[in-house]
């Protein structure tokens, strides 16, 4: 198969990662989300380390596969701890940010 | 037969990334996202990293898949509704994914560059395996690998310190 | 050890003293502070010696040493390093700093004695030595100004020790302004040389200075103004020098060691360093040797009225200064450095005696409160007295060569030079009239109250006042301790003041025109490139310039005599049939007058506009302005932060669409 085919699936998931972010609501399905585009990411690594013949890009992969394990990591500890205080598992109702 | 192989796994890969996004519960996310992951293993084994796709079924379809099952199990069913309440998000949210993905589309295709459509240069035995990977990680990305490993420590030591119990309560 | 260790040892000793003495200032109970900072000063003083012994064993030729530590500046074009330079005019300086600055020190530890800032004060002062050794052994340009700025510092923190005395900071302020006034000088004049020269450290620039300028160039001779600046404000001379009559609200020791003995003959030190680039610009040169005559005789002319004890002594340092520079820019440079020797020993020796005088009268300065304070303080009044000769340059005393060594060179350079022979001769008179003024009203006459107290064996003891203004004031830190120390009682205070005077009395011996030239010899070396190396003063002239000198001498103290002792109050008559006179010379010649007409008054009335109306309207607007701007544009960014965090994730959505729309239509 063509290089080109792989990083055209690559897209394809990474938007449909990114549309998720965008729609849900729920804090879990948001990280989900964001494995999703990670992996997106990944793939297009291991498709231009095929495509030059090193193995840099697989190298850069495994590392983000590791970051996202720390975010995971993290991010779970986030929502364990919000549903500990009894926070609304809805990230529209957390804004305390707002200007 | 490598042509069949990459559709059949780039179709379940696109399913289990549109299941994760679309299932109302989140634990068939969950699941959608682990047949999504290993369809991407089998599409690495084709991309010739081994080590890449063995690191993907383990860590990820397997450690990682099963924090979120248990944190999914402990904070319970959150069902919300996918119809989206809030009118600008609902417009823009896709308006914005699609276009990101023509662009792309565009790029990857459009570009022209002659390596992009060919199979890659034909390679050693030994590429993607985990000496090749682990000699690269030692060597010329060393720094790399012992900053990740500070990473994944403090992102330990913080997981801690986030899901401890108040004591004082 | 070498030379370079030596020299290295001399700089390190005051440094560690001071920073030994500042950490503990808790622990240090009693003099101990004080004998601490005197041993640190007594072995700086040795490696000096050791240094001179080292130095000697060479050949004359390599008499010039220098080590660097290590680079502190290394670019293209700069190259400055930590570096001293031990040649004999550095060694000379050295010991001469050193030494006195021992017995200061040691002065110091009973005079200071009971005063709440002990501790910091032997700091400072070990300070001020470092910094001054600091700038006599730099070997180039950059270390030079380092420690002429720290020197800078050390004098404006001994000025203003007692912090609390209004008129102390005030002095201090002055000091330090108008010595960065010739700092400023300096750091041009080396940027000047460094620009035309490419070199900062001395060797190298004055190797390259004959080759790089033509004789009387217009840039060396501006080079030359310039250093001329920065050694003016630190010697004191006109018109840089109002500040050191204001110096002496520090405390005696500090008069007797920076502004008499060391920190204000730096600037001698720098013309005769910097001979080369003088003898590049004779325009220069004589430019400052016309200052220094003129300074000589305008600080002698206002000694003979003031009034304070201490600043009759500091215009007459003012005036003995301007006979070094007089030497040095004329080229008499042993003379010049002899005569900053021997006024070193005999004017910290009068300010030491000036001091046990005013511990005497518990705090008050002025004189026409003083009299007959021969028999309470005979040891005072004979190391006052030995200062006294030695100044009026009286016959035999070391002020007598070394004076007139530098008018009988003024007088061999012949033509013009006469005018600065007569000039500093007529000044020698007034000189040795205003010396024995001091005697005759200080210890002569019918003793005052606090002169029969003491012969009665009581110290007399005053309310602390400011002796300036009268103000009253307390003992705590911040202003003199309660107690008084006066050298008939206090053996440091008698064994630093004999040692002066002995040397006060002999230092002459080295250098007897005709029969001894220890001096001029040592520092020869120094000055070989100079072109008057071998310029020697003719018999005849040396001659005359001895016996006018001696005979000036005695007409100035026979005068004061018939003045004071023989006819007392004729003085009175005089200054009420001259008072327009005399009050030009009691205001010293109006030149506070003048810079506060035409610097001060005019610089804090721009100030005063600028506050009240530029300040308002133009910087504040702008401020206010700013802070307008601001509020109205993050009102309106304001709206974005909606803390809703799937707008954030949108927007970043939208950006990176818009940059990935922006790169395809780029590469189209």
């Amino acid at each position: 198969m063509d290089i080109v085919w792989y990083l055209v699936l690559s897209a394809f998931i990474f938007c449909i990662g990114a549309a998720g972010v965008l729609t849900r609501r729920s804090p879990l399905v948001v990280l989900i989300c964001l494995e999703l585009m990670l992996n997106a990411g990944n793939l297009a690594l291991a498709a231009f380390a095929r495509m030059t013949g090193t193995h840099d890009g697989q190298v850069f992969a495994l590392i983000v596969m590791i970051v996202a394990a720390a975010e995971v990591v993290i991010g779970l500890g986030l929502i364990v701890a919000m549903y500990r205080s009894r926070l609304p598992m809805d990230v529209d109702e957390m804004s305390e940010l707002r200007g | 037969m490598e042509a069949v192989v990459f559709f059949f796994a780039a179709l379940l890969a696109v399913a289990g990334a549109a299941g994760v996004v679309l299932q109302r519960n989140p634990f068939y996310s969950v699941l959608s996202l682990v047949v999504h992951l290993i369809a991407l293993a089998v599409l690495f084994l084709l991309l010739r990293a081994e080590f890449l796709a063995a690191a993907q079924v383990i860590v990820y379809a397997g450690a990682v898949m099963v924090l979120y099952v248990f944190v999914v199990a402990y904070v319970g069913g959150l069902e919300d509704a996918l119809t989206e309440r809030n009118a600008t998000l609902r417009v823009l949210a896709p308006l914005f994914a699609v276009a990101l993905l023509v662009e792309l589309c565009v790029a990857i295709i459009g570009s022209g560059l002659k390596a992009l459509d060919t199979h890659g240069p034909d390679l050693a035995a030994g590429f993607g395996s985990p000496s090749a990977i682990g000699e690269m990680f030692l060597t010329k990305f060393l720094v790399a690998f012992e900053v990740v490993s500070v990473l994944l420590l403090i992102a330990a030591v913080g997981a801690v310190v986030l899901a401890r119990r108040e004591e004082s309560t | 050890m070498s030379v370079a260790t030596y020299g290295w040892l001399v700089i390190a000793c005051p440094l560690a003293g001071s920073i030994v003495i500042a950490l503990g200032w808790r622990v240090w109970s009693g003099r101990t502070a004080g004998w601490i900072g005197s041993a640190a000063i007594f072995l700086a003083f040795l490696n000096a010696l050791g240094a001179l012994v080292q130095l000697q064993d060479k050949p004359a030729a390599q008499r010039h040493v220098t080590s660097s530590l290590w680079d502190y500046v290394s670019t293209s074009g700069v190259d400055a390093r930590l570096e001293i330079l031990v040649d004999p005019l550095a060694v000379f300086m050295a010991l001469i700093v050193s030494g006195v600055s021992f017995l200061i020190h040691v002065y110091s530890v009973a005079y200071m004695a009971g005063d709440r800032g002990y501790a910091r004060y032997f700091s400072y002062l070990n300070f001020f030595v470092f910094s001054m050794l600091l700038l006599v052994l730099a070997g180039n340009f950059f270390f030079l100004i380092v420690g002429w700025a720290f020197v800078g510092f050390a004098s404006y923190a001994l000025i203003s020790y007692w912090y609390r005395r209004q008129t102390a900071t005030a002095a201090g302020m002055k000091a330090f302004v108008i010595n960065v006034v010739g700092d400023v000088g300096l750091v041009l004049a080396a940027i000047i040389l460094l620009r035309d020269t490419g070199h900062l450290d001395f060797g190298r620039v004055f190797e390259s200075a004959p080759e790089t300028y033509s004789q009387n160039e217009w840039t060396i001779v501006a080079a030359c103004l310039l250093i001329m600046v920065g050694a003016f404000a630190k010697s004191a001379q006109i018109p840089l020098h109002t500040w050191l009559a204001d110096a002496m609200e520090g405390p005696t020791p500090v008069s007797a060691l920076i502004h008499a003995a060391t920190m204000v003959t730096a600037g001698v030190y720098l013309i005769a360093r910097m001979h080369p680039l003088f003898e590049l610009a004779p325009t220069a040169a004589d430019i400052s040797a016309a200052i220094g005559a003129f300074t000589l005789v305008f600080a002698a002319s206002v000694a003979l009225v003031a009034t304070d004890l201490k600043r009759i002594i500091a215009y007459s340092t003012i005036s003995q200064i301007g006979y070094m520079v007089m030497g040095v820019s004329i080229a008499a440079y042993g003379a010049g450095m002899f005569h900053l020797m021997t006024h070193a020993f005999f004017k910290a020796l009068m300010f030491m005696a000036a001091g046990s005088v005013i511990a005497a009268m518990a705090g008050n300065q002025n004189i026409d409160r003083m009299s007959g304070l021969r028999r309470a303080m005979p040891f005072t009044y004979v190391a006052f007295l030995v200062a006294a000769l030695a100044l009026a340059a009286f016959p035999g005393f070391s002020g007598y060569f070394s004076k007139d060594e530098i008018l009988a060179f003024a007088a061999e350079r012949g033509g013009g030079y006469w005018i600065l022979y007569l000039a500093g001769t007529a000044a020698a008179v007034m000189t040795a009239f205003y010396a024995f003024r001091m005697v005759f009203r200080v210890f002569w006459g019918e003793p005052n109250d606090e002169a029969r107290e003491l012969e009665r064996g009581h110290l007399h003891h005053a309310e602390p006042v400011n002796p300036v203004t009268g103000e009253p004031e307390d003992t705590n830190v911040g202003y003199p301790g309660p107690e008084h120390h006066i050298a008939e009682r206090e053996p440091p205070m008698r064994t630093a003041m004999s040692i002066l005077a002995i040397l006060a009395v002999t230092a002459g011996v080295l250098q007897i025109p005709g029969v001894t030239h220890v001096v001029e010899n040592f520092l020869e070396p120094s000055f070989e490139d100079s072109r008057f190396v071998d310029t020697d003063v003719s018999g005849g002239i040396e001659v005359l310039a001895l016996v006018v000198g001696g005979l000036g001498a005695l007409a100035g103290i026979g005068l004061a005599w018939l003045l004071y002792v023989r006819n007392p109050g004729t003085t009175l008559r005089l200054a009420a049939r001259f008072r327009g006179l005399h009050d030009f010379l009691a205001h010293k010649w109006y030149f506070d007058e003048l810079y506060d007409h035409a610097i001060v008054r005019p610089t804090s009335a721009l100030g005063a506009w600028s506050a009240s109306v530029f300040e308002r309207y133009v910087v504040g607007g702008m401020v206010s302005g700013a802070g307008l701007v601001v509020r109205a544009g993050s009102q309106a960014v304001r709206v974005a932060q909606s803390g809703v965090l799937r707008y954030y994730a949108l927007l970043l959505m939208s950006g990176v669409t818009a940059l990935a729309l922006y790169f395809l239509v780029v590469s189209r």
